[in-house]
């Protein structure tokens, strides 16, 4: 307990130091994000310099261990370090899908040559990834896809297309599912790592209804990819054809991320704050829209308590392994539900699509975003299915 | 904390389970006594097994001759009886009324503790003076009378109140109905002069009582905790009963969830399992997330009360009200994926809804609840 103690007194202290005032609240756009990579510019001094503080320290990657570019914190003391983290507001330094998917497989699946060299690279920001999991015909039914990596010999040639690649348009390499065995279903795809600025990629981005385009259509048209970069340094994670494992990993730990969104151990309830928010602008809350706040916020402070025993439990090892699923589903609804109340609660404020006073239409372009949560990293029904089958045991579900 | 049980918890969890499974069944308590017509609507042999195991006991502390456990433990037993719908004056004696003497002066100790822990009492608390719970208006008044009170007013809804040994009774010993202060609690014996009960057969088997009281008399040591300073213990009382009532909750709904998904498993319609069908897995999959996130509230809520949190207040209510939702999910769920036979009285299905209905009322609904987290919240 008193090397834990000293442990937050010395990150207090660090962060004091460290953490530039301007990093010291939340970020207003997506220009405030840093993403790291080849192509990326700094917004300003303070995001520079406290993302370079955070590389020094290993606090791109608190948890990882040292020799990947982490600081090799104990779970304990990363848990501290996202507490004081809170207390000031500080931004993360860096933002990446390195750091939330392809990092964990690699820990999880990767070589030692694989992780000397991607971890490194994803730790200091240099560089950007992104995924290339869903295509066209494959959404739900993921495994169902069709990009084909025709062997080479010492490279595979794969042709065809993904969906919904997030920021593939920004992004330096992808981590991508492609077919190896037309045969076999599940044993037949091989998790494949190459640059997006091979010959034969490119990428199309698409709008969505919240005006933003962060998803990209991904086509590959006779693109080499190697099976090796280097000594112990596969170009593809796991074994070969056995990516579909790697995949499952990622997905699993997806729908925990993305379930964490409607809970945290700070959550208060929203009633208040929308109700205060109304009150401002001189307008009032329904009795009924009050009701349903209430109802609202019944359920979604229950589910941070679900949170705290999903976390406490995984920690145990006591969970069931299909639980995020469970999580995923609810959190992601909750998150739907929050949305529409604040439109409400907005009334025709929460309307405007391009004005300063809503930085741009916020209220309305998140709530249109929220509608992906319950699609992206497997739907609101395929969550009640995987539910049915491996914790209900469902019969032929 | 840890959000699960920890050893001590997951031993007493297993006994409770063992110990209502066998003999705080469906058929050997809720059916037998409702069919043959007791007028308590429990048996007081099984209330004399449970101060056996202990459990009368459980919130009594050590020094008093009880086990000296908190709420947390208090809910694992409930949640037991509320799997096996036994009926037993667990939650009034051993949890509220227990929670007030533990606020009582020693004397009031010495006369109702012993009882309690042997079996022998049985004891109720008077709350609600009409059909919803509504604790921040309390009309009973109890005025000065030589060293004691008069007690005048009535109580409704007084679960096991024809059964109890001693009633517990909010009155108002000064101030207006709607006062915050100026609240008493008392400790009413049952055959105290003036009071009159009539008892009442409800929904689930269980009985309550109408509490007339026409200046009932009682001595100034009848008083639990202080003349006009009864509010914070009724609090604490309060929230201890609605946490034992999610509990209990969780247990309703625990078990109306299981045996509806053996039902899907066993019941074949157009050639194959009904569990077989996606229109139902996914109401079953969606009532499995509902109960398990009311089970891990009713922890959660436990806990901060045990700890005396300033968020207890918040997260009981929080907790009361999804148990109510979820609970009431997993009943009429069951009835409905049941078919023709949930409706049959031969069949449990239907006692879980009945439980259910009654368990929500208590101590307040998730509508009450609700308004509560509203107003705590600032809203």
């Amino acid at each position: 307990m008193a090397d834990l103690d000293n442990f937050r007194t010395e990150t207090r202290a660090w962060l004091e130091a460290n953490c530039p005032a301007e990093m010291r609240e939340p970020a207003r756009d997506e220009s405030d994000i840093y993403w790291g990579g080849r192509k990326a510019t700094f917004k300003n001094d303070a995001q520079k310099a406290w993302f370079e503080a955070c590389v020094a320290k290993g606090y791109t990657v608190p948890a990882w261990p040292k020799e990947y570019g982490g600081a090799g914190l104990s779970a304990a003391e990363a848990k501290i370090l996202r507490q004081e983290m809170a207390a000031i507001n500080a931004r993360p330094p860096l933002s990446s899908f390195g750091i939330w998917m392809l990092g964990p497989a690699l820990l999880k699946f990767g070589t030692e040559g694989q992780k000397q060299r991607f971890l490194n690279e994803i730790a200091r920001g240099e560089i950007r990834w992104c995924q290339g999991y869903s295509e066209p015909g494959s959404g739900s039914d993921l495994v169902s896809m069709q990009t084909f990596g025709e062997d080479k010999g010492d490279h595979w040639e794969v042709s065809g297309q993904k969906i919904w690649t997030s920021y593939a348009n920004h992004a330096d390499w992808i981590f991508c599912l492609v077919r190896t065995d037309k045969a076999d279903k599940y044993q037949g795809i091989t998790f494949m790592l190459f640059d997006m600025e091979s010959q034969g990629v490119t990428t199309k981005p698409i709008l969505l209804i919240s005006g933003s385009s962060p998803f990209c259509e991904t086509f590959f048209d006779g693109v080499e990819v190697p099976k090796s970069y280097g000594d112990d340094c596969p170009g593809f994670v796991g074994e070969i054809n056995r990516g579909w494992d790697v995949a499952k990993y990622l997905l699993g730990h997806e729908r925990e991320m993305i379930s964490g969104m409607g809970g945290g151990e700070g959550t208060a309830a929203i009633g208040s704050a929308l109700n205060r928010r109304a009150g401002k602008d001189g307008d009032s809350i329904d009795p009924c829209l009050r009701a349903e706040l209430a109802m609202f916020d019944v359920d979604a402070l229950s589910f941070t308590a679900m949170g705290e025993k999903f976390m406490d439990e995984m920690k145990a090892g006591k969970g069931h392994p299909a639980q995020p699923n469970m999580m995923k589903y609810v959190g992601t609804e909750l998150n739907k539900r929050r949305h529409e109340l604040m439109m409400s609660a907005g009334g025709s404020r929460s309307l405007e699509w391009e004005s300063d006073e809503t930085s741009g239409g916020k209220p309305s372009r998140n709530w249109l975003r929220t509608k992906a949560n319950s699609i992206e990293g497997g739907t609101s029904e395929v969550m009640l299915n995987v539910v049915s089958k491996r914790i209900l045991d469902l019969p032929g579900a | 904390m840890p959000l699960y049980h920890n050893e001590d918890q997951a031993m007493l969890a297993d006994t409770a389970a063992q110990f209502m499974a066998e003999e705080g069944s469906i058929k050997k308590q809720l059916r037998h006594w409702r069919d043959t017509g007791c007028k308590d609507g429990f048996g007081h042999d099984l209330w004399k097994q449970f101060a056996e195991m202990g459990f009368t006991g459980i919130l009594v502390g050590e020094d008093d001759g009880g086990m000296g456990m908190g709420n947390v433990e208090a809910g694992i037993v409930l949640e037991q009886i509320g799997r096996n719908l036994t009926p037993s004056p667990f939650l009034t004696s051993s949890v509220l009324a227990a929670t007030a003497l533990n606020h009582a002066s020693a004397d009031l100790k010495g006369r109702y503790l012993p009882g309690l822990l042997s079996g022998e009492s049985v004891f109720a608390i008077g709350i609600d003076e009409g059909g919803k719970h509504r604790p921040e208006r309390i009309s009973t008044k109890a005025e000065k009378s030589g060293n004691g009170f008069k007690l005048s007013g009535q109580k409704d809804f007084v679960i096991h109140g024809a059964s109890a040994d001693m009633i517990i009774v909010a009155a108002r010993t000064s101030g207006n109905d709607d006062d915050n202060d100026g609240i008493t609690l008392f400790a009413v014996p049952k055959d105290a002069a003036g009071l009159d009960q009539d008892a009442v057969k409800l929904v689930d088997s269980s009985v309550a009582t109408h509490m007339k009281m026409n200046g009932v008399e009682l001595d100034g040591d009848a008083v639990i905790g202080e003349v006009d300073g009864g509010r914070d213990i009724l609090n604490k009382v309060l929230n201890a009963g609605r946490i034992g009532a999610a509990a209990e909750g969780c247990g309703v709904a625990g078990g109306a969830m299981d045996m509806t998904i053996d039902y899907l498993k066993q019941r074949k319609q157009f050639g194959k399992l009904i569990g077989e069908f996606q229109a139902l897995q996914h109401r079953a999959a969606h009532l499995y997330s509902e109960v398990e996130i009311a089970r891990a509230v009713t922890i959660k809520a436990g806990q901060l009360l045990d700890a005396d949190s300033e968020k207890a207040d918040l997260m009981v209510s929080v907790a009361k009200a999804k148990v109510a939702k979820a609970a009431g999910l997993a009943v009429k769920e069951g009835v409905q994926m049941h078919g023709g036979i949930g409706m049959t009285d031969e069949y449990d299905i239907g006692l879980f809804m009945k439980r259910d209905r009654a368990l929500q009322e208590f101590l307040g609904d998730a509508y009450y609840h609700a308004d509560r987290v509203a107003q705590m919240s600032g809203y």
